[in-house]
């Protein structure tokens, strides 16, 4: 099994949308690669064919009846972000200077 | 606390405003509670008074107070999940366990602290403080869910809803004398509950007796048809098991104490203490009639494994809708960043360490050429585990083990540790990972502190849980002409 290195973790944290510090990454470097040292032991099971397990129950496919139900009202919605403006919701630009 | 309401000999906004009284007294010492609206538990309270007033048939559990962790979502209640992401966060909606116990009568109270998004054992990753064991405010209440079990343990609220994810609700319960029950996976509505790891987490009642367990459980559980994963199938009286337990007889009901949770051979990192207590409850147990023998299932050695690669697997994905967009925290939009370096940073500045360690740790497991060893292995030992309980099953009515390997510890003391704070879960896992109903009952004291044995059954067979857990207690109970929670250091009486 492998290791995880400081530079696993930077790159690791970028893919998920994390801007961790010098410090988290030092730190967070060591405690990961222990856990990682821990749950590798799911390695030692001799579970070859057996099939994975997703979910404890075994449901299919539930759906409901295709009918129009009420949603939330979008002031109600947009009151609760942190931008609004003309009934959406404001982010931030998408494209660079340059694009 | 029902029948006395119900008959008049105490209102609802008397019952109320005596818990009120003891948070404003007591929860600076104990942090249990993140948002207390005294004015609104009042006037909820003060309602159900005035319909029974008016000859209005109430449920019987109109006018008592609940509090709930803050992971359920209640609509204009601030809702954190104790993270700092979700501050100051209204929501538009409420969870239907919240509907369905607003609909009962019961009064909120507030809502409790959590480690934050319900990850960690000690309610020490709440982004808001930590919360404190009633029988010693040097240690820690358990967690996730340690906010509910300080404010019921220490009498701020009658009973709690908690969520268990991987023993949120059972171990919190275990180390402060509560008792807790995870219901089996599906039957208890997650819609509206912040989702941490959804093929884990189930909410469920945190109560100091095991048939006010049941009556909670009565009222929030069953079919939800805006949770997909909700099982159509109707509960199976709870609270008359509970009833049936306590009677004392357990004649024909066969127990298998599991040998890898603390057994022969499993007694690595168990207090002494907590396997006495477990060997005597399970002996009472015995001398009320029930067969016991030991029941082997190797596979759950291996449960913390993968449990760690499953829950943070889960989680990474969960928690990628916190992203500064549709609510919550924004961090860093100055203009001068685009929309990637706001997500970044937001999530960077909303998020604490344990959070970032497991989605970081998640994202890892899900990542192309490592898949299949961590998350697909995880998934396959998931099915062993199940596999064998099934078998274990076929000869036994329930399972039993210690709840936590350990009482509850000094506060920091595994902060800075996350192997050992996860090893405070290893009992609770395998019945997690089958999607299985447990109860935590207390057991004794080791220390001065309290000790539970976790009682285990198949899928949609919670009535056992309560039967058995409700045996032990009323056979302890009578043994020691008291309840446990009565020995509390400088327990105060609510209503």
């Amino acid at each position: 099994m492998s290791s995880i290195s400081r530079d696993d973790v930077a790159h690791l944290a970028r893919l998920a949308r994390l801007a961790v510090t010098d410090e988290e990454l030092d730190r967070f470097a060591g405690q990961l690669d222990q856990v990682l040292a821990a749950v590798a032991r799911v390695g030692e099971a001799a579970a070859g064919d057996v099939p994975p397990m997703t979910h404890a129950v075994p449901l299919t496919n539930v759906l409901r009846a295709d009918v129009v139900t009420p949603s939330l009202p979008r002031e109600a919605v947009l009151a609760a972000a942190p931008a609004a403006e003309d009934g959406r919701f404001r982010v931030p630009r998408i494209l660079g200077e340059a694009e | 606390m029902s029948r006395r309401l119900t008959a008049g000999e105490v209102s609802a906004a008397e019952v109320t405003r005596a818990h009120l009284d003891r948070i404003a007294a007591e929860d600076g010492a104990l942090g249990a509670y993140l948002h207390v609206d005294a004015d609104a538990a009042l006037a909820a309270a003060t309602a159900v008074d005035e319909s029974r007033a008016a000859g209005a048939e109430l449920g019987p559990l109109a006018g008592v107070p609940v509090a709930l962790k803050d992971l359920v979502v209640t609509e204009g209640v601030p809702t954190t999940s104790g993270s700092k992401i979700l501050e100051g966060w209204r929501p538009p909606y409420s969870a239907t366990i919240a509907t369905r116990l607003a609909e009962a009568g019961t009064v909120l109270l507030g809502k409790t602290n959590m480690d934050e998004f319900a990850m960690g054992s000690s309610t020490e990753n709440s982004a808001y403080g930590v919360s404190r064991n009633p029988w010693d405010h040097d240690r820690i209440p358990g967690g996730s869910s340690g906010g509910s079990s300080s404010a019921v343990a220490g009498h701020l609220a009658p009973w709690a809803i908690g969520t268990d994810t991987g023993g949120s609700i059972r171990q919190p319960a275990a180390v402060t004398g509560l008792v807790g029950h995870k219901p089996t996976y599906g039957s208890v509505s997650r819609y509206g509950l912040i989702a941490f790891s959804s093929s884990l987490d189930q909410a469920g009642p945190m109560a100091r007796t095991v048939l006010d367990a049941a009556l909670m459980h009565e009222v929030i559980g069953g079919h939800d048809p805006r949770d997909s994963t909700s099982i159509d199938s109707p509960l199976f009286g709870l609270a008359d098991a509970a009833r049936a337990g306590a009677a004392g007889d357990l004649s024909g009901v066969r127990v298998g104490v599991v040998r890898e949770l603390g057994g022969d051979g499993h007694t690595d990192g168990y207090d002494p203490g907590v396997l006495a207590r477990t060997r005597e409850a399970v002996e009472l147990l015995a001398s009320l009639g029930a067969e016991v023998t030991e029941v082997s299932c190797p596979s759950f050695d291996l449960a913390l494994a993968a449990y760690y690669l499953i829950a943070p697997s889960e989680a990474s994905s969960n928690l990628a809708r916190y992203e500064g967009v549709r609510f919550g925290l924004r961090a860093g939009d100055d203009g001068s960043r685009d929309l990637d370096d706001v997500m970044a940073l937001t999530r960077e500045q909303g998020f604490g360490p344990e959070v970032k360690r497991r989605i970081i740790l998640g994202t890892y497991a899900l990542s192309s050429g490592y898949y299949e060893a961590y998350y697909g292995q995880a998934q396959k030992v998931r099915s062993l585990i199940a596999g064998e309980f099934a078998a274990a099953f076929a000869g036994v009515d329930v399972l039993v083990s210690p709840t936590s390997p350990t009482v509850a510890w000094p506060l920091g003391a595994r902060v800075e540790d996350p192997i050992s704070m996860y090893a405070a879960d290893l009992c609770t896992l395998p019945a997690s990972l089958a999607g299985l109903p447990a109860i935590s009952v207390p057991s004794g004291l080791s220390e001065g502190l309290p000790v539970g044995l976790q009682v285990m059954a198949p899928a949609l067979a919670d009535d056992r849980c309560y039967r058995v857990a409700a045996a032990l207690e009323a056979a302890q109970d009578a043994a020691r002409g008291h309840r446990l929670l009565d020995e509390l250091p400088a327990a105060g009486s609510a209503a």
